[in-house]
């Protein structure tokens, strides 16, 4: 078993170096197949972890070596498989496969083809260290690789220059990553602040060791440390505040959109809150703090996607909300539930993700679903799957997301928050809407992209049947609720509905499912024939305000880019020019000015030299006795 | 009665004679002398003090002194009549050759 372990985590690291020593390389397809090939690798040791798991239902630990062992400290590479680990690894594994297959076809005319597969499977090496890890410090080490290589990878077309846009005021894939990367650093830091205060009060960094001894310490300790990791899970998770990086991050190449921006990384902070449920349990503040902004976030991010007309964009709000959506549950305490939610989601909004990929790559990087539709001609099976996905996600029976979301929706019910629940079960029929409001404009109605002069045409063969693992997972994954809720609970804690949510659980779900069909019902109505352009309620405040995400993008831009920007300036002008490279500057010149002083001291004539030397031991003589006579 | 700080006020005249001929001398041979002068004055002094204080040491110091400087003259004069012979000059302020 420790081998299969070993394969799991490291075949996408051979895969990137692999991929990496052909880097500077012009494009191979071999280096592809052959990622891909090692992923499927990784893929299958994760399946049959993930079998063994639940045939014995006992956890595997694994060392692999000492990393730190000083004093009291002791940090080992440790791993674990068990049934949270293990179904991350295989929601990740899964998703990177197919999404490496998809990348081969996706990135066909890139001339860093090669470069592409060494950072996707960085990423995906760096994915697994983050789950697998036996303690927090592994944990951080590959939250900080996947902050890495989510950089590197939405900065892949870094060559491309600045545009400006009405929501935002400069966007680009260089600026996009590296707004990525300095949000999540801003919460990175209450993270570590979170770890150290575990380690301080505990004295280890051990996942079992941590949670033997919370019960020992004093609540405001608990709660401070939950708080702090749950900073860290914001920004990766791109909560509000923090969430403008995550729709930003669509600059980067669809397939990392699918495999990092919605299935994978994104979920590392929903993980955190579930793996470290033994603190969030003892934290109801905390907990409760955790539901309500995840309920809020699923409202806010549904709400920018009703109106918003860039096809990944909306996909990305779509994926802030639904990652509201497993806060919720988490925050609630039904981890089990979140983390259900979590492998739901990936499969149907990867598949979405890459369905947007081919018709990106139909329309020739056009994004705007004005400028769409009546695609389903052209693309049967694109439309075969954003639609299913689509379905799925919107919560209509029997597909994984109705399962899933309904699950949460339902949790919210009996917790008795029916502030959450009206707001979820509101968010779930806009969630319908705005779904089909994309496949609608996408793939209905008249053919609008004729007049910009564009001949769509289906993806290759092969990416579309590397899809259907995806399609059929977003189908049925639901139907594995019961087996899964029993896998997972000998690990997490039990999460039952009351006798009184059990007897309403029907009213409930049809409740859910009426706002999800009359969402996609409406959507059907305005834009299934056609796009008819209501210029009122363009121009209305609140159409206004949600198409430029309620203007928090400019008012970051306001408050703190540019003063940050000023100060810099100032900072630079005045403090660096004029003190920090003065005082460099003067040593310089004075070393210079005394050796051109001094230099005239050489004449080449030895009398001179004498009379010097004279001088100097005259000097030397009254020093002497200056300094016997004075003590 | 003539006592040690005779001697050494003659030591103290000598050196400071020598100290002068080093400093203002152009010739490299007077410069050479100058030196002896010195060393000598610095003989006196020593043997003036070793019997002030009934110690031999310091005569047999000035004995030393007296060896190496002999020796100095050698290999010094030496040097100075292969200066002259290349440089036909033993005038310091013609033998500029290491101004920077």
């Amino acid at each position: 078993m420790e081998n299969l372990v070993y394969i799991a985590l490291f075949a996408p690291l051979v895969s990137s170096l692999f991929a990496g020593l052909f880097g500077m390389s012009p494009r191979q397809t071999f280096v592809g197949i052959v990622s891909s090939a090692l992923l499927f690798v990784s893929m299958s040791a994760s399946l049959m972890l993930a079998y063994h798991v639940y045939q014995t239902g006992a956890p595997i630990y694994v060392t692999m070596k000492e990393w730190i062992s000083m004093g009291d400290l002791f940090i080992p590479f440790g791993f674990v498989v068990d049934q949270v680990s293990v179904t991350m690894m295989g929601v990740v594994t899964v998703v990177s496969t197919v999404v490496h297959v998809y990348s081969i076809g996706y990135m066909d005319h890139d001339k860093s083809f090669n470069r592409f597969f060494s950072y996707l499977s960085a990423f995906v090496f760096s994915m697994m260290v983050l789950v697998m890890s036996d303690n927090f410090a592994g944990l951080f080490i590959g939250w900080e690789g996947v902050g890495v290589c989510s950089w590197l990878l939405i900065g892949f077309w870094y060559h491309k220059p600045d545009q400006s846009r009405e929501e935002n005021p400069s966007i680009s894939p260089s600026w996009a990553a590296n707004e990525a990367f300095i949000v999540n650093r801003i919460a990175d830091l209450g993270m570590l602040v979170g770890i150290f205060i575990l380690y301080w009060n505990v004295g280890s960094l051990q996942y079992s060791e941590v949670f033997a001894a919370l019960p020992q310490l004093s609540e405001i300790i608990l709660t401070t440390a939950a708080l702090a990791l749950f900073i860290g899970a914001m920004g990766k998770s791109a909560q509000f505040p923090l969430h403008t990086w995550l729709t930003d991050a669509m600059e980067g190449p669809t397939p990392v959109s699918a495999l990092i921006h919605a299935a994978t990384m994104v979920t590392a902070g929903v993980f955190l809150v579930i793996r470290a449920n033994p603190l969030f349990s003892m934290t109801p503040e905390v907990s409760f703090f955790i539901a309500a902004l995840g309920t809020f976030v699923a409202f806010f991010a549904a709400s920018m996607a009703l109106v918003n007309r860039d096809l990944k964009r909306i996909i990305a709000f779509s994926t802030l909300s639904q990652l509201g959506y497993m806060f919720a549950a988490a925050g609630l305490g039904a981890y089990w539930i979140a983390l259900f939610h979590l492998g739901a989601h990936a499969f149907f909004k990867a598949l979405l993700f890459l369905g947007a990929g081919n018709v990106m790559h139909a329309m020739h990087d056009e994004l705007d679903i004005f400028k769409m539709g009546g695609l389903k001609k052209q693309m049967k099976w694109t439309y075969i799957y954003m639609g299913l996905a689509s379905l799925a996600l919107a919560g209509i029976p029997p597909l994984a997301g109705f399962f899933s979301k309904d699950a949460i929706i339902e949790t919210a019910f009996n917790e008795g928050t029916l502030i959450l629940w009206i707001m979820l079960v509101v968010t779930a029929g806009m969630t319908a809407f705005y779904s089909f409001r994309q496949v609608f404009l996408t793939f209905h109605g008249d053919e609008r992209y004729k007049a910009f002069g564009i001949h769509p045409h289906e993806m290759y063969k092969f990416v579309l049947v590397a899809l259907s693992p995806l399609a059929i997972l977003a189908a049925i994954a639901g139907f594995f609720q019961g087996g899964f809720h029993d896998f997972v609970t000998r690990l997490l804690p039990e999460y039952q509905m009351s006798e009184h949510t059990h007897h309403l659980a029907l009213v409930l779900g049809a409740i859910v499912l009426t706002f999800a069909v009359g969402g996609i019902a409406l959507a059907y109505k305005k834009y299934a024939n056609g796009l008819k352009r209501d210029e009122k309620t363009e121009n209305g405040f609140l159409y206004k305000l949600l198409a430029n995400q309620y203007y928090i993008p400019h008012l970051y831009e306001e408050i703190i880019s540019k003063p940050y920007a000023m100060i810099s300036d100032l900072m630079w002008k005045s403090v660096d020019l004029k003190i920090v490279d003065a005082t460099v500057d003067g040593i310089a010149k004075f070393l210079y000015k005394s050796g051109d002083g001094t230099r005239k001291m050489q004449t080449g004539n030895l009398s001179n030299y004498l009379n010097w030397m004279a001088i100097g031991g005259i000097v030397l003589l009254v020093i002497a006795m200056l300094s016997a006579m004075l003590g | 009665m003539i006592g040690l700080s005779h001697y050494l006020v003659v030591s103290a005249l000598l050196f400071s004679i020598g100290l002068m001929g080093v400093l203002r001398r152009r010739n490299l041979l007077m410069l050479f002398f100058a030196t002896e002068v010195m060393l000598n004055a610095v003989n006196i002094a020593f043997a003036a003090i070793s019997h002030f204080y009934n110690d031999l040491t310091g005569q047999m110091f000035a004995f030393f002194i007296i060896a190496i400087a002999a020796s100095e003259v050698a290999v010094g004069l030496g040097i100075l009549i292969v200066l002259y012979k290349k440089q036909g000059s033993l005038d310091l302020d013609e033998l500029t050759t290491m101004k920077g």
